[in-house]
């Protein structure tokens, strides 16, 4: 017997596959003798993962160096609520598992780099990109374009998905797409936007459709295609895409032939390790110290109101959008530590102020949530 | 003429968070800038300080890019849609 051979328990198993004729024996073989690698076992890995391990893909591979945390449980089918504070991959290994012991798991306890890419990658057949961040992103995509291996792409935003699959050697690539990333800010990321936690269910089912549909060969692969998804209007919309002729990595003659640093490209600063305080920056138990001592600090919190309805710690709210028009609630005299849920909106808030002109402002590192885990722990956490 | 162009969820704080604008012009061009005349908010993510198109919003008149045809010259007839897609990381971390 074949290492692709079907066992007596996995002709039981896969019976509705091998009543297709499509699939049949000889497809569920190929399944069988496949690999896929998933980067990241969030949103978009977890039905990735379920219903690839369900087909019968004999070796899948994840990605992801994080732990389960109550907020991911929403939308994460991989981990369940006793995960919380495990690997990812630990839960994730389990529930495979538990859906079909047949399949063998590879756990990739590591952040996906330009130094491991290749040697991670090299290894399947498909790539299937379930990534939260634009580096990941293209990163993911050039190593790919380089390897000519297949990305199956899905990514979301609160109501709104997309889905295609990209495939340097016979279409287009995510360069073609969008050749730069937005610098850092400009796009909200979810955990500032939100995301409707169904909405990674659809949009990974998609990706794993078309993952199922490339490794048996069968079907209109999404080849030079974006699937764009409502879920408020539940609406599909199809775009067409191309492969750009100047694209920096896919086109005859590509200007770039290796990878890159890929947060430098998306503009992000690395964090200085020190964790110490700069001009623009003050951190939870500095501004607790600072506060106790009775000094006079204004707090300005620059969320959502639904933000603050939440959590807050009393201070002053102007949501980032509406800080341009509302300016003169502030004393530019006055110092000022300006949070928001991690960080991101109020370091635009203070760079946005001392730009007109406050000089005595900083920005809380980590954001409430960090005030939540460092200072008062019977504040909730979102 | 006016054309429908339908704005993202990402952009929909740039448009008191409607789904779609009907806005008069005859090119894509003639319909961004009266777009970004209605909604003043939404022109810094749409356009770069140079006042060329960022590159990471793409514009589809129809199922077509409009890199592929003739960008903001494009030409449009009654019935056409216009959409902005721009480029959405998703998942479920900050990224800063």
């Amino acid at each position: 017997m074949s290492l692709s051979d079907l066992t007596q328990e996995e002709f039981q198993r896969y019976s509705r596959h091998l009543m297709l004729p499509e699939v049949g024996v000889e497809g569920q073989k190929k399944l069988k003798s496949s690999s896929v690698l998933i980067v990241g076992a969030g949103g978009l890995g977890s039905p990735l993962a379920m219903y690839l391990s369900a087909a019968g893909v004999g070796r899948i591979g994840i990605v992801d160096f994080d732990r389960v945390d109550y907020s991911n449980l929403q939308r994460q089918l991989l981990h369940d609520t006793s995960d919380v504070g495990q690997l990812k991959l630990e839960s994730a290994r389990r529930r495979i598992f538990g859906i079909n012991p047949n399949v063998k798991v590879e756990c990739h306890e590591t952040r996906l780099t330009s130094q491991n890419a290749y040697e991670i990658l090299k290894h399947y057949d498909v790539i299937a990109d379930g990534t939260d961040n634009f580096p990941t992103r293209y990163l993911v995509n050039d190593a790919c374009v380089l390897l000519k291996k297949p990305n199956v792409y899905g990514s979301i935003f609160r109501f709104e998905g997309q889905v295609s699959l990209f495939y340097a050697g016979k279409g287009p690539c995510y360069r073609c797409l969008y050749p730069e990333p937005p610098p850092p800010g400009l796009v909200p990321s979810c955990a500032e936007g939100g995301v409707l936690g169904v909405l990674p269910g659809i949009i990974g089912t998609l990706q794993a459709n078309e993952t199922i549909k490339l490794l048996l060969g069968i079907g209109e692969p999404l080849i030079g295609r974006l699937i764009l998804f409502d879920a408020l209007k539940m609406e599909f919309r199809e775009l067409r895409l191309r492969k750009d002729p100047q694209c920096i990595i896919c086109c005859d003659q590509p200007k770039m032939t290796q990878l890159i640093d890929y947060e430098a490209f998306c503009g992000i600063q690395k964090k200085e390790t020190s964790g110490g305080e700069s001009e623009m920056e003050i951190t939870p138990v500095e501004l607790k110290k600072r506060l106790d001592n009775g000094e006079e600090i204004f707090i300005l919190d620059v969320r959502e109101p639904h933000e603050y309805q939440i959590v807050h710690i009393g201070g002053h709210l102007i949501p980032l959008k509406e800080l341009p028009h509302r300016i003169s609630e502030l004393d530019p005299n006055r110092e000022i530590v300006c949070h928001c849920h991690h960080g991101g909106r109020s370091a635009r808030a203070v760079a946005f102020l001392k730009e007109q002109g406050f000089k005595r402002v900083r920005n809380l590192t980590g954001g409430i949530h960090e005030w939540a885990e460092k200072i008062d722990s019977s504040l909730p956490k979102y | 003429m006016s054309v429908k162009v339908l704005i993202p969820t990402p952009l929909r704080n740039y448009t008191e968070q409607k789904g779609e604008v009907v806005v008069e012009g005859h090119t894509v061009g003639e319909v961004l800038i009266q777009l970004t005349s209605l909604h003043p908010s939404l022109k810094p993510h749409l356009y770069a300080e140079n006042g060329r198109l960022r590159s990471f919003v793409n514009i589809y008149v129809n199922d077509e890019d409009i890199r592929h045809l003739l960008k903001e010259e494009t030409a449009l007839s009654e019935k056409d849609i216009l959409s902005i897609v721009p480029a959405i990381a998703g998942g479920c971390h900050v990224s800063f």
